[in-house]
């Protein structure tokens, strides 16, 4: 299995991002902002956490316009996988391939700490290794990770079971408590808490390892 | 020729910024302040005769994220 990271000026979170990918086995390759191509084959793109152009405009914005994201699109648009994690998932919807925005925490701090994440739907090759109710342990650190969208697209999300996680304990007034949404082909995950930062020992927790071997166990049946 | 586009967040989106700052009037005695919504400005020194149909593309595909925000442009 095939993974991607993008690599962003301001990105941060990449390395955490490709170490957890290889842990749960698949081949990683590090892909600049400026490349126009992805690597042929690949099966999933990872959208890193960080500060990708300083957030300057608005979080993910100028990244959203990059070569890059270009090749992201059209990988998504021909049925690819992709993951975004915190500034990832404000990449993703600022290039439209998840709807809504995040907005600035409605308590106006950062918030960095371990979080209680809800799974909502276990029926995506993100969550397939979770029960649904299944409550994790996933640190979150962002500034804007307040999930705003309107009326029907929060209708739709919940129609089509499209809201992946929640949080039991919303830190930064996201609302109807998301912290993960997916696209309506279940193909693209974008959440604000970090899987990748509790997929070792070390980290002080692993409840993140069960997304990444799911996702790879199920890109190498393909 | 040059354009001020205005940057505001729509209507009804919850504008926690613009509530600290009117926390913050209310705690230096300016009593009375009803409400405060915070955007942006954006200056454009643009080439002669662009269009105002070429800025209003620019705030859709990048100044604006038309999710949550609203904006104007002025042309001068």
């Amino acid at each position: 299995m095939r993974a991607a990271v993008l690599v962003f000026p301001g990105s941060n979170c990449d390395r955490d991002m490709a170490v957890a990918l290889k842990a749960a086995g698949a081949d990683v390759e590090m892909v600049w902002h400026k490349d126009a191509d992805l690597p042929a084959d690949v099966d999933v793109v990872a959208v890193p956490g960080g500060f990708s152009f300083g957030d300057y405009l608005r979080c993910g914005a100028i990244a959203a316009q990059s070569p890059i994201c270009k090749a992201l699109v059209a990988h998504v648009e021909r049925g690819g996988y992709a993951l975004g994690v915190c500034n990832g998932f404000q990449v993703l919807t600022e290039t439209g391939l998840l709807p809504g925005a995040l907005m600035r925490n409605a308590g106006l701090k950062f918030v960095c700490k371990s979080i209680g994440l809800q799974v909502v739907t276990s029926g995506s090759a993100f969550t397939e290794g979770y029960n649904a109710g299944d409550v994790l342990s996933i640190p979150v650190a962002h500034h804007d990770g307040n999930y705003v969208a309107d009326a029907e697209t929060l209708a739709q999300l919940r129609d089509q079971d499209r809201v992946a996680f929640s949080y039991t304990d919303n830190p930064n007034g996201s609302t109807a408590d998301i912290a993960g949404i997916l696209s309506e082909n279940r193909r693209v995950l974008g959440m604000m808490p970090h899987p990748e930062r509790a997929v070792d020992l070390a980290h002080g927790g692993t409840d993140g390892q069960a997304l990444f071997r799911t996702l790879v166990g199920q890109l190498e049946n393909v | 020729m040059k354009a001020r586009v205005h940057v505001m967040l729509k209507n009804g989106v919850l504008d926690p910024q613009g509530e600290a700052v009117k926390h913050a009037l209310g705690t230096l005695g300016f009593d009375g302040v009803e409400g405060v919504r915070q955007g942006k400005v954006i200056e454009l020194d643009l080439a002669d005769g662009t269009s105002e149909a070429t800025v209003t593309e620019m705030c859709e595909k990048l100044l604006a994220n038309t999710v949550i925000e609203s904006y104007s442009v002025e042309l001068s």
